[in-house]
């Protein structure tokens, strides 16, 4: 799964469905199954995260793959290996697939020229989080019923934003409508070519939209000149309680995380009725269990699944 | 003995070639006829329809033999990158390609930037049939702050200085630059790229480096420069030549340029006549390189512009990389791609169809390089120097990079299926014609 672009809508909807019967797993009181076994899983993490790899250790481990986790940080590469050989050192060592993230664009998709493991894209560079826009799709599909028709506003910065990529790829291949709001500098050049509306006003997005997709904003986009301050882009772009009351109806909350509370998000947003945010990190889990079994499920064990 | 093809595989020397039955097309000196020539000492000799005594017959049936070609940008990687090319390979590749000349570029590690390296390099040609001119640092280290000696370089035969692998910064340096080589009678060969538009780009942006995810160089941080180098011709009277256009605006800057009269010029390279930024949707790297590949309506630009003269050069850019190099994520690796072997299989595959005449064709890449380094022009007569391309205009073929002479294999166009190929060139006593 190198990114969402590749995927029908119909393999969506299938990694959707599974992803329902995965989440019944977690809710067991044993949270897991063997259907995995046997198969190797490295989370190849060359950018940090915590959350991701977490998410995708667990999915691993319910499932009761053979988990090997990489770091950048301590490893060859530190000692000027490239990516593409410690890749392909850790594939000799028989491993059945790869998550990985790295902060360059079509990392997946280069390592998946000169690999035979499953490649399974957890995050490169500003390019496609595919897995992340699953888990938003189906935690939209869990509170309406059905993504066809649904707007969704994705608020912030959009340039930088792998999230923001992944879910105007799959929204609309479900028939969704996306805005993308923010500041006109963190709107990227051409997005409106795939098929989204623009707007820079916050109040104008929010009625409008269903749904707020909050990214987050990074101090670094400050000092690279792209806003004035973090204060201005809370005045104009943060999503609060009050900006909300003016919608007509309730805006449903999501937020990929890590938030900054009190910049593009207010805690009386982030834990409010509305918020789905910590449904969102459950059903990370389950998708990224769906993803796994569908990809790798073939090369379980026989009697594993 | 005539044979379809004769043994020169490597270069030989041209002592006494019969060369029969080939439309022989000259469009400076009015020829455009099937005729035979023969080549004695590397020098043209009077028409004759026999073969003389002793003479290597090569039956050229079916063949044109145009006066040599020349590419205007190419990167020869010597010294400082010998495993990505070196100055023998470059040549190897050029006469492979079809080109008697070509003018290399000085950011190799150390730049070209003083008389004796220059003199080095251009001696490093001497086996091949393929003159070596350089074009030489405009600043020294091509640091983009002091002059290089330019008198002293251009006693050396450079008629061209560039710091090119980027722009010269500084509009007072460039200025300077210009007016200065203005005095010697050269011109300043811009890359043209406001660094700080284009900082941390990889491709062009616009839809597909928003698509992907990848930083984008806008189209307006080459055409910035263009417009500072026409400003600044303007202003001092100086030549500048714009180096592989590659966006709709530099276009346009250009035109008007000209329409003014000033002394700007501008080369194209065929990835920008025949690619798009969706090519690189895949992140292959041998479709990145600098300036990028860019929209459709910036390619519709440059064809525009080529076919009308605004563009007045056909050239490569040529630009090779180590396997090493380019295997690599995208953002990393480095820019460029090879095209001595491919440029003149494009240009007749896919040129004349876009309403090119042949003729036009070899104004903008025999005659108009040549003219911006001042050089003497090829002709086809007798007792003229014998610079000429053989091309076979109906051999089908397949680019394989395998094949390539350049030590290099990067090529976007690997695959391609194209409709013409060099056979061969003559020039400075030596012949190189294939056997196949």
């Amino acid at each position: 799964m190198l990114g969402l672009a590749d995927y029908s809508s119909d393999e969506i909807q299938t990694i959707l469905d599974t992803s329902l019967q995965m989440r019944d797993i977690l809710d067991r009181p044993v949270k897991k199954v063997p259907t995995l076994r046997g198969v190797t899983v490295v989370n190849l993490f060359l950018e940090n995260s915590t959350r991701t790899r977490t998410s995708f250790e667990l999915a691993e481990k319910r499932l009761s793959a053979d988990t090997l986790n990489f770091s950048a940080s301590g490893s060859a590469l530190s000692k000027g290996e490239t990516m593409l050989d410690t890749a392909l050192n850790i594939e000799a060592m028989k491993v059945d697939v790869v998550v990985m993230r790295h902060k360059s664009p079509g990392s997946p998709h280069f390592l998946a020229r000169h690999l035979e493991s499953i490649i399974i894209n957890a995050g490169d560079g500003r390019h496609e989080h595919p897995t992340q826009a699953l888990l938003d799709m189906l935690t939209l599909r869990d509170k309406y019923g059905s993504l066809k028709g649904l707007r969704v506003a994705l608020v912030g910065d959009i340039l930088h934003s792998r999230v923001a990529m992944s879910n105007i790829i799959g929204l609309k291949r479900m028939g969704a409508e996306v805005i993308v709001c923010g500041p006109s500098t963190l709107i990227p050049r051409g997005i409106e070519r795939m098929g989204v509306e623009i707007t820079n006003h916050l109040d104008d997005a929010i009625q409008r939209a269903d749904a707020l997709n909050i990214l987050r904003i990074q101090l670094e986009r400050q000092t690279a000149g792209l806003f004035p301050s973090l204060r201005e882009y809370h005045k104009y772009f943060g999503v609060t309680r009050a900006r909300l009351e003016k919608a007509s109806s309730p805006l449903t909350i999501l937020h990929p995380g890590p938030m900054n509370r009190g910049i593009e998000i207010t805690s009386d947003v982030a834990d409010s009725e509305h918020s789905v945010i910590l449904q969102q990190v459950t059903n990370g889990v389950a998708v990224r269990m769906a993803v796994l079994y569908l990809l790798a499920g073939g090369r379980a064990e026989p009697g594993a699944q | 003995m005539t044979s379809k093809y004769t043994r020169f595989d490597k270069p030989a020397r041209a002592e006494n070639l019969f060369l029969q039955g080939a439309r022989v097309i000259d469009p400076r000196r009015g020829i455009d006829q099937i005729m035979n020539l023969h080549v004695r000492n590397g020098v043209l000799q009077g028409i004759t329809s026999e073969a003389p005594a002793g003479s290597d017959v090569i039956d050229l049936r079916g063949h044109w033999i145009t006066p040599g070609w020349f590419d205007l940008h190419v990167h020869l990687r010597e010294p400082g990158k010998e495993v990505a090319e070196t100055i023998a390979t470059g040549c190897m590749a050029a006469m492979n390609g079809g080109f008697t000349g070509i003018a290399c570029m000085p950011n190799t590690d150390p730049p070209l930037d003083d008389a004796a390296t220059v003199k080095w390099v251009r001696s490093q040609g001497k086996p091949f049939p393929v003159e070596v001119h350089v074009i030489a640092a405009a600043t020294r280290g091509r640091q983009g702050k002091e002059l290089v000696e330019m008198t002293e370089i251009v006693e050396e035969g450079v008629r061209a200085f560039s710091d090119d692998g980027g722009p010269i910064k500084s509009s007072a340096v460039l200025r300077h630059a210009v007016e200065y080589s203005n005095m010697l009678g050269a011109r300043i060969f811009e890359h043209a790229e406001d660094v700080y538009l284009a900082e941390g780009g990889s491709m062009n942006e616009g839809e597909w480096s928003t698509r992907l995810g990848v930083t984008g160089m806008p189209t307006i941080a080459e055409a910035i420069d263009v417009a500072r180098c026409v400003l600044i011709s303007e202003y001092t009277g100086g030549a500048v030549h714009i180096c592989h256009v590659s966006a709709k605006e530099s276009v346009e800057l250009i035109r008007n340029a000209k329409q003014k009269g000033l002394r700007v010029t501008g080369e194209v390279c065929p990835h920008h006549l025949l690619l798009t930024d969706e090519s690189c949707k895949t992140f292959d790297t041998n479709f990145k390189m600098n300036p990028p590949l860019r929209s459709e309506s910036d390619r519709q630009a440059c064809w525009e512009a080529f076919l009308d003269g605004t563009l007045d050069v056909y050239c490569t850019d040529h630009a090779p990389h180590s396997w090493e190099d380019k295997t690599q994520e995208f953002d990393i690796a480095p820019f460029g791609i090879v095209g001595l072997e491919t440029a003149l299989g494009l240009a007749l595959t896919f040129f004349m169809e876009k309403g090119m005449g042949l003729h036009t064709l070899l104004e903008r890449v025999v005659y108009a390089p040549r003219e911006i380094l001042t050089q003497p022009l090829p002709c086809i007569g007798e007792g003229e120097a014998a610079n000429l391309t053989i091309i076979d205009p109906t051999c089908r073929w397949t680019v394989s990079p395998d094949d390539f002479k350049s030590l290099s294999r990067n090529t976007p166009f690997a695959g391609w299926e194209l409709t013409g190929k060099s056979r061969g060139v003559i020039h400075r006593g030596f012949a190189v014609i294939q056997t196949f």
